[in-house]
């Protein structure tokens, strides 16, 4: 019975899934102006493609919350890192270097996540503040050092290469969307097959029990919160590689998409329960309505408030179906 | 009497804030002059007000043990509202039409997380995008402007002075007043801190703990109501976009004046200090000379040492004992 249930919400985001495709197809092309229908390959394509940046950076925030754990301030890590990677290109000795810059100015981004990650996992760890309120004072310190390189101008560098790089199709698939394919692989054998996986559901689920139990939370924090940089510069690299000019005010409020991802996966704020394949699910879901309200000609702005409101539903929905109470936040 | 290494940080962890207050005040004074002149001071706690109103409702939200991260987009919309009622039904009526719209707002979310007991961080995420949505969709995703900008009175809340004093710091003063009333003198406020304290010994005590926490997103609203009225008000006009972000810098001055995430503690008061304590960094850090962007990272620093100290206090000792 429990396993019927457990199966039914796993099911759950994709069965949503299969809702809205079937409605934007069905209905969405009666109602559309355009002349393609909804559930054209090109469409789905980039559907899979835009879903990249946010989805790239929620499959770290999985990983973040089954701990136990919240990050705010990857939007800011991922402006950083974009303007780590732009700019860098443009120094003397990178220009010298010519399309050799192009990797070097990748590692110079993902390290800056890496780094940044690492400060807050280091602080959390020593100085056990909240990850919400150490994240959130995150968010504000890493804007600035945003500013620092170029104040409120935009930081530009357009490389073609790069742009052909990200513009590519390889199996039919765009650039972007192998990255968060690849990411989703990767951390769903993290989270299934290896002791750190274990790990962080053992620590969500009962910090104190899992520090008997001879973890070592505080180093676990620290990893995990150095892969959720590196998948917020990640993200950044994937995304500028194409547009090639980031403003200092990008990637704001991402953390906040990112959750929403999450939480429509059916992750658990309270830590020690969710999946990294139903996060997908979830990136998926708000990429589509997105899509789909556009399809059928309803304004964008529409798609604040219906993914608002199913985030609230979905809320209601876990309480009817699991009334045992366990969701509570945990700061 | 001795003062021991456990009274000195008892001392720092409970005034600390007020300490590192003052520190800062005279660092920056003998710095830069210009900084302690009244016309400074008053301008620095005027341009606060709005983050500072908004501060006050939260309180109370974060004492009863929940969030609010609604009240930046919430903020913009009752700030649309206002300026787009203004020109249709005069801004007598416009004022009482928009507290009643973003009222509702509030109690629909005290609802959820008061009756239904759902998660307030998701709810007020998930109204976050739903507000942003609702006020996009009430002006269909253009600037509000007032038509005639000099001849009406709805200018008062934002721009005038009653005794050479500017409006919005009286506002902001009286409210903070009245709420710190309400929060240390009454048996409601005395019930905020049970719920937020202990919700479950709150309601084995008898006090309804849903009705308590949908009152404090109500008062949240409220404050969220006058903020976008003073912002209307200065401005005349306005984006879609004018709260945004503003939910986590509010969070940071609560945060700042002491309020744990916990819920069960903090004052008004306290929070006052937080949004000063921002005001004041940003300005004097300004007139010291920085670049602007100094100020977000002294923030992050401040937020992290001030919650630092406190959770040291509480466990007795500086670095966590977590392996």
């Amino acid at each position: 019975m429990t396993n019927y249930k457990d199966m039914l919400k796993r099911g759950a985001i994709w069965g949503f899934i299969l809702l809205q495709l079937a409605f934007f197809s069905i209905i969405g092309d009666q109602l559309s102006v355009s002349d393609q229908p909804f559930l054209a390959y090109d469409n789905m394509l980039l559907v899979l493609k835009q879903s990249a940046p946010i989805g790239i950076i929620a499959l770290g925030m999985t990983v973040i919350m089954i701990n136990g754990n919240i990050d705010l301030s990857v939007g800011a890590t991922f402006a950083l890192a974009a303007i780590v990677m732009l700019d860098s290109m443009t120094w003397p000795f990178m220009q010298a270097l010519g399309d050799w810059a192009i990797p070097l100015a990748w590692i110079f981004a993902l390290m800056t996540g890496v780094i940044m990650g690492a400060i807050n996992g280091i602080i959390v760890w020593k100085t056990g503040v909240d990850a919400f309120i150490v994240t959130l004072g995150a968010m504000l310190g890493f804007r600035g050092l945003v500013f620092m390189f170029n104040g409120e101008q935009p930081t530009s560098h357009l490389n073609w290469t790069l742009v052909d790089f990200a513009e590519a199709q390889f199996l039919g698939l765009h650039t972007a969307t192998w990255f968060l394919l690849g990411t989703a692989l990767v951390l769903w054998l993290l989270m299934t097959k290896t002791v750190h996986g274990r790990n962080a559901y053992a620590i969500g689920n009962n910090r104190d029990a899992a520090v008997n139990a001879g973890i070592r939370v505080g180093p676990h924090f620290i990893w995990n919160f150095m892969l959720i940089g590196f998948l917020a510069a990640l993200s950044a690299v994937v995304f500028y590689s194409e547009s090639g000019s980031v403003n200092p005010n990008d990637g704001m409020l991402y953390e906040l998409w990112a959750i929403t991802a999450v939480v429509l996966g059916g992750t658990k704020l309270a830590g020690g329960y969710g999946s990294i394949i139903s996060t997908l699910g979830g990136v998926l879901a708000i990429q589509i309505l997105r899509k789909g309200l556009g399809h059928i000609g309803a304004d964008t702005q529409t798609v604040n408030l219906v993914i608002g409101l199913i985030l609230i539903a979905v809320l209601v929905l876990d309480r009817q179906l699991n009334r045992k109470g366990h969701g509570e936040l945990k700061i | 009497m001795q003062l021991t290494k456990q009274d000195i940080g008892r001392l720092l962890a409970k005034q600390g804030i007020l300490i590192a207050f003052a520190v800062f005040m005279i660092g920056f004074a003998l710095a830069n002059q210009r900084f302690i002149a009244v016309d400074n001071i008053a301008g620095v706690i005027r341009s606060s007000a709005i983050l500072g109103v908004m501060a006050l409702g939260v309180t109370f939200v974060v004492i009863g043990g929940n969030l609010d991260l609604s009240v930046g987009s919430m903020m913009s919309f009752s700030t649309i509202v206002v300026l787009d009622l203004h020109d249709k039904i005069g801004p007598a009526l416009a004022i009482p039409a928009m507290f009643a719209l973003t009222l509702c707002l509030g109690a629909f979310i005290g609802f959820l997380v008061g009756y239904l007991k759902l998660n307030s961080l998701i709810v007020t995420l998930g109204m976050l995008s739903a507000i942003h949505g609702l006020t996009l969709t009430w002006s269909g995703g253009k600037n509000m402007d007032i038509a005639d900008k000099a001849g009406t009175w709805f200018s008062f809340f934002g721009q005038d002075r009653i005794m050479g004093i500017p409006v919005p710091i009286l506002i902001f003063a009286l409210l903070a007043a009245l709420l710190a009333m309400l929060l240390s003198k009454t048996p409601f406020g005395r019930k905020v801190y049970a719920v937020g304290g202990n919700g479950q010994a709150a309601t084995f005590s008898g006090i309804p703990r849903a009705r308590v926490v949908f009152y404090t997103y109500l008062i949240s609203a409220f404050c969220v109501a006058v903020a976008g009225l003073l912002q209307a008000s200065r401005s005349l006009g306005s984006q879609n976009t004018v709260g945004q972000g503003m939910e986590l810098e509010v969070l940071a001055a609560v945060i700042l004046g002491g309020a744990s995430l916990l819920g069960g503690s903090g004052t008004v008061f306290k929070t006052v200090i937080g949004v000063l304590i921002l005001g004041f960094i940003q300005n004097g850090l300004l007139l010291v000379g920085l670049d602007f962007y100094v100020q977000y990272i002294v923030t992050w620093a401040i937020i992290i040492l001030a919650v630092w100290l406190d959770v040291a206090a509480k466990r007795g000792r500086l670095w966590s004992p977590i392996a």
